[in-house]
């Protein structure tokens, strides 16, 4: 890995300047919680001072650029009982600014699922191909557990990564794009001095990590704790209204629906974000329900990201935002679902 | 300044243009590009199952298409949804595919309500099949409830085509009344041409009915099973699975020569919707055919 400085007024320069000719999104302030905290909200962004550089987290994640809730997969032209079928792959080229570490890891575990499975995904594909990812470092928030889920640094899956040391960024360059901004905006030789200011911030943000969780064992739990009285507990007080997985930066399950417009001409098969929590997540025509009560539900999309990720890509689907507990109406949290269960395990 | 981005207009990479073949899992490909069908034939078997013939209608699509018994296709219909259907016929028919439907649900509903000359889309083949090659020099024995025989069908139809190469072939299908009985034309046939060893049993007797009278696993005291020469495969409902396979691991069958094929919702047929995940496995890429070891393994499959 490269590494430049760039002044803050350079970045300035940089984000304005990729702005004229291409959507660049970033966070913004949107509106503020009952407690008077703000919520911000990653969005195209019309003017730099938009961008809100010391942003807490992001309600929902950026998941949703490469993601979308919901997308058009093909387009049917509909003619006498005969059909053609329209693929289309376009996307504009954007850049995404200030995106965390632990969302670049999660786009990582997508990738591992979307783009180096069998059956690449090219819708995916397009978008992750198509967006500059310029990340930011940031100082962990209490509830933030991304450092347990070995998801707070961001090694690949970017373009360009700041760390904030004052009056300049240093910049991690993970692609030629990114080198050719970084080169452009007067990109300087790493210090020695700057080097020691990263170092030191850096070992900040390491020692401020307030929340653990011990995820050691939790694939082998997942198992062994099948039947245990946790799921029941959690799984009572789960609403069913898939909140977690829609602001989740890694969840990527979905449903396919088909459409035909008012002039039967057109028919459209259209692909939307789901949840495992939903009631009918595992219903088949005629009825039948595989997963029929939301503690099943709830213990299963655990299983999921916990063990059946670990399973099959040998890490863990969740990078510890920490956003399904923040966002959970009904106040589940994973640390605290987690603990549980290892709860359990000691007794 | 002009600090435009390169646009890689992935609609122009060449390799995706070619003639999709879901067979090969890895490059890249329109995965949502289907294979535009015929609908040749409309059989109605009863209430309500119906056979289509469906006929692939680009020449090299057709060509390219080949399945193995057990793997399944996506059917959809343009504007009205997508649905997973198992391969009920032969894999040596390179003409058209033959997949039995029972009107259930949406989409379902409205193929039945299709004739001969419609359009339809055809995605896949997709997921595991059953290794029909493995059990070559074995007897094996198939074991259908219900609507279980269809996806059965396919390794019946492979199992003559290459009836040298097994032993006994011993075929018990059991439904709920004789009206239910499916693809009773062929049974005669498998019978008299193959030597297929085939027994049929209902649970609710009609009054024309002279054949065996139970649950399926009543007709074990008719054949006889030697445990290290056999093969199963066995297909129904998810309830049959533990008194059948347990019964034949209790002869002791190794779990790892009996074959079930799950069935879940699929949306997307390769493993990305996660519509049809059990714990850690997708139904459309590790299955729709388990052995009977892995089904054990796999928490709440059956």
């Amino acid at each position: 890995m490269l590494y430049r400085t760039v002044t803050k007024n350079n970045f300035k320069k940089m984000i304005e300047g990729l702005m004229e000719n291409n959507e660049v999104i970033g966070p913004k302030w949107r509106d503020q919680d009952k407690d008077g905290n703000k919520i911000y909200r990653f969005l195209k962004l019309n003017d730099f001072d938009e961008l809100q550089m010391d942003y807490t987290r992001s309600y929902s994640s950026p998941k949703n650029f490469f993601l979308p809730f919901k997308e058009d997969l093909s387009t049917y032209h509909l003619d006498e009982g005969d059909w053609e079928q329209e693929i289309k792959y376009t996307i504009h080229p954007r850049v995404i600014v200030g995106i965390r570490a632990c969302d670049i890891n999660a786009l990582r575990k997508l990738d591992e699922v979307l783009l180096k499975s069998v059956y690449p995904n090219p819708y995916y594909y397009a978008r992750r191909r198509n967006t500059i990812i310029i990340g930011l470092d940031h100082e962990p928030l209490d509830d933030c557990f991304c450092h347990s889920m070995d998801a707070n640094v961001a090694f690949r899956g970017f373009d360009l990564f700041l760390t904030d040391i004052g009056d300049k960024y240093v910049v991690a360059i993970a692609s030629d794009t990114g080198y050719i901004l970084a080169t452009r905006f007067e990109g300087q030789e790493i210090t020695d001095e700057d080097q020691l200011h990263y170092k030191r911030v850096k070992r900040e943000i390491e020692s401020k990590f307030k929340t653990q969780v011990d995820v050691t064992i939790v694939p082998e739990l997942m198992d062994l704790e099948f039947e245990s009285d946790v799921w029941k507990k959690w799984g009572d007080k789960c609403l069913s209204c898939g909140s977690c997985a829609m602001v989740c930066p890694s969840c990527y399950c979905y449903g396919v629906e088909e459409e035909v417009d008012l002039t039967f001409t057109t028919a459209t098969k259209r692909r939307f974000l789901y949840s495992c929590n939903l009631l009918d997540f595992a219903t088949v025509a005629g009825g039948h329900n595989f997963r029929p009560e939301p503690e099943i539900r709830l213990k299963y999309r655990y299983y999921h990201r916990f063990r059946g990720f670990v399973e099959a890509f040998n890490q863990s689907l969740c990078v510890g935002c920490n956003r399904c507990g923040v966002a959970c109406p009904a106040g589940i949290h994973p640390k605290a679902v987690i603990d549980d269960l290892i709860q359990t395990e000691k007794l | 300044m002009n600090l435009k981005i390169p646009y890689h207009d992935i609609n122009l990479e060449t390799y995706m243009s070619r003639h999709p073949d879901f067979n090969r899992k890895t490059a890249r490909m329109q995965t949502e590009r289907n294979f535009k069908s015929q609908i040749l034939a409309t059989i109605p078997l009863t209430e309500h199952e119906k056979l289509f013939h469906i006929r692939i209608c680009d020449t090299s699509e057709r060509e390219n298409f080949s399945f193995l018994p057990g793997q399944f296709v996506m059917l959809e219909l343009p504007g009205c949804g997508e649905v997973a259907i198992s391969i009920s016929g032969s894999s040596a028919n390179r003409e058209f595919l033959e997949l039995c439907v029972r009107k259930v649900g949406k989409v379902t509903g409205m193929l039945h309500r299709l004739e001969a000359g419609a359009f339809v889309g055809i995605r896949g083949p997709f997921g595991t099949h059953f290794p029909m090659q493995e059990m070559a020099g074995s007897s094996v024995l198939l074991i259908a409830g219900g609507l279980g025989i269809v996806p059965l069908r396919a390794p019946i139809f492979w199992a003559n085509d290459h009836r040298m190469d097994y032993k006994d072939i011993t075929i018990l299908y059991g439904a709920r009344d004789p009206a239910q009985i499916l693809f009773d034309y062929q049974v005669e046939e498998w019978r008299k041409i193959y030597g297929l060893n085939i027994l049929t049993i209902v649970e609710y007797p009609d009054e024309h009915w002279q054949g065996h009278v139970g649950r399926i696993t009543d007709l074990f005291d008719d054949v006889y099973i030697d445990p290290d020469e056999t093969f199963a495969v066995v297909c129904g409902p998810p309830v049959m699975f533990k008194h059948v396979c347990g019964f034949l691991s209790d002869l002791g069958l190794s779990r790892q020569r009996m074959f079930v094929s799950l069935e879940r919702r699929m949306h997307c047929g390769m493993g990305k919707c996660c519509r049809c995940n059990i714990g850690s496995t997708f139904t459309c890429l590790d299955g729709p055919v388990f052995d009977y070891w892995t089904v054990m393994n796999l928490q709440e499959a059956i």
